[in-house]
């Protein structure tokens, strides 16, 4: 017999990264620029500070919420990064990555048929979670020439009055986009014209460049008691396998997520969130480090996309850049560059239609690496180039 | 200037147009930033890190706690200058605590080290005491590991 898959799940399509990994893994000698996580271990002091907690026997279940200890110290931190001030008991929770925290958010707000805004290219899991929670997944298309911001005037066109959340993402993965505190301020406006909910995943805030700083929308008038805040210590503090995410909101949101959080998870693992302390209470000269180091090598890999021809903009943030290719569709020159070249990159297309025309190449790898990536991406683009005069 | 020397400190011998496209910078640039940091002493000088393990097995490292009496004109400087002049003397501080100078030497074997606090360090005037400690083993000199490789497996690609 068949067993037969729930529609809405059978209905999902799968990952397109998923697709290109197997690819990928099939091959020998890649070098890979398709990796969206850092390319450092855990700072020491972190896995220090978490080795030292295992062996104190520190193995059981934690609160539902999460350590409150650990939720002090996000309520701490969010309020030092963010000027945002969180009731540490009722208004945190801990998480098993930002991921969960999106799934939870989406669940605890969503009857069937609702819909949730999301601005495109956009995180893989955006879409297929809005499906499950039986949301309407609804795209905002965004472009290189806007910087990959969402403009006011797109998010106004596209409310209809099953509208509930809007989804966030800055710094973006994919395209790197950042937005302005003046940016932001025309989004809150229609957020709460339109009483929409929002929920904004910073997970890259720490990550930004030029000097710049981080605003969070939640820190605008009248926004934070319409917001979900989520973050984690997965990018800032190359924490990916460690599984540490949080969600700021309300208590009655934090109370109705947690219910769903505790029936199906229990609780993040608790090595998890006693290396989430560390780093989050000592981390910052840490964070610092890596992030002038993404920096630089963002330098290096911009100058050398657009020495070669494929036009990309400096990103404020994250550690992707996005550049745009010619002549062939996105999964045709992410495919062809992996064959002929041994060079991965994610096809745009991964992260939503309006990805088409670009790929997404991560600078969370190191420097070696990148020079021989863009070594022989420039190979293949004047070889492509003169293949097809046309681009 | 600061990434700059960050890169020199982390490898100076990095190719200028590398660095160069890290900072956003032309090589002209980099060069004369470069020259003008060596030109001010602000880069004394560049350096390799050597495995002693694989070259010059034999040559011996100590660490030697020296304390002085500081001389009425010259203060401590006068003393430790004396000191840092010998050959074998490879670094040389002035610390706080319980002695004042903490001098690294390099000698060919254990006979010349010792020679030289017998003979050399112990005979100067403002010298009181000292305390020699040989190496046994580097694990990390200047940042760079000696011993221990860490390598982990990244999936090849993920979101």
């Amino acid at each position: 017999m068949s067993i037969a898959i729930a529609d809405h799940v059978r209905n999902i399509p799968r990952s397109g990264i998923r697709d290109f990994f197997e690819i990928v893994q099939t091959m020998d000698d890649v070098v890979s620029l398709g990796i969206g996580e850092p390319d450092f271990a855990t700072p020491w002091h972190i896995r220090e500070a978490a080795i030292y907690a295992l062996e104190r026997g520190r193995t059981g279940y934690t609160s539902n919420l999460g350590l409150p200890r650990l939720r002090r110290s996000i309520s701490d931190y969010v309020c030092r990064k963010f000027g945002l001030a969180y009731e540490p008991l009722s208004e945190v929770l801990v998480s098993v990555g930002v991921s969960e925290a999106i799934d939870l958010a989406l669940r605890a707000l969503l009857n069937p048929g609702d819909e949730v805004l999301y601005h495109e290219p956009c995180y893989v899991s955006y879409a297929p979670s809005i499906t499950l929670a039986r949301g309407v997944a609804r795209a905002i298309e965004t472009s290189a020439e806007d910087g990959f911001r969402l403009a006011a005037s797109d998010l106004e066109a596209a409310i209809t009055p099953r509208s509930r959340v809007l989804m966030l993402n800055f710094p973006t993965n994919p395209t790197g986009a950042t937005m302005d505190p003046a940016d932001l301020e025309e989004i809150a406006a229609v957020c709460i014209r339109h009483d929409l909910v929002v929920m904004t995943d910073e997970i890259y805030s720490e990550l930004i460049f030029d000097g710049g700083t981080h605003t969070s929308i939640a820190s605008l008038p009248g926004m934070k008691e319409r917001t979900v805040f989520l973050h984690g210590v997965s990018k800032a503090f190359a924490m990916t396998g460690w599984r540490i995410g949080f969600a700021c909101a309300p208590a009655a949101l934090i109370e109705a997520m947690m219910k769903i959080h505790q029936y199906a998870i229990l609780c993040a693992p608790i090595m998890g969130q006693d290396a989430a302390i560390e780093a989050l209470e000592r981390g910052d000269q840490s964070v610092e480090k890596m992030r002038k180091e993404y920096e630089l090598r963002r330098n290096f890999i911009t100058g050398s996309l657009n020495d070669m021809g494929l036009d990309c903009h400096k990103p404020k943030g994250a550690f992707y850049v996005f550049p745009k290719v010619f002549g062939l569709t996105s999964k045709e020159f992410s495919l062809r560059l992996l064959s002929e070249e041994k060079v991965a990159v994610v096809p745009g297309t991964a992260f939503g239609a309006s990805g088409e025309g670009h790929v997404r190449c991560s600078f969370a790898t190191g420097l070696e690496q990148i020079k021989v990536a863009m070594e022989r991406m420039a190979g293949f683009v004047m070889r492509l180039r003169s293949q097809a005069p046309a681009g | 200037m600061d990434d700059l020397i960050d890169l020199l400190q982390q490898n100076a011998l990095m190719p200028r147009p590398d660095m160069a496209r890290l900072l956003g910078l032309d090589v002209d640039a980099v060069n004369s930033a470069i020259a003008k940091l060596e030109a001010d002493g602000v880069v004394l000088g560049y350096q390799a890190i050597i495995n002693r393990e694989k070259w010059d097995a034999d040559k011996v490292t100590a660490i030697i706690e020296v304390k002085i009496t500081p001389e009425r004109d010259g203060g401590f400087d006068r003393v430790a200058a004396r000191i840092a002049k010998f050959e074998e003397v490879q670094s040389c501080y002035l610390l706080s605590g319980g002695y004042d100078l903490l001098i690294v030497i390099e000698a060919a074997n254990l006979r010349t080290a010792a020679a030289f606090v017998a003979e050399k360090l112990s005979t100067i005037d403002a010298v009181q005491a000292t305390a020699t400690h040989f190496r046994l083993k580097t694990y990390k000199e200047n940042g760079t590991f000696h011993h221990f490789a860490a390598a982990a497996d990244r999936l090849a690609v993920s979101p």
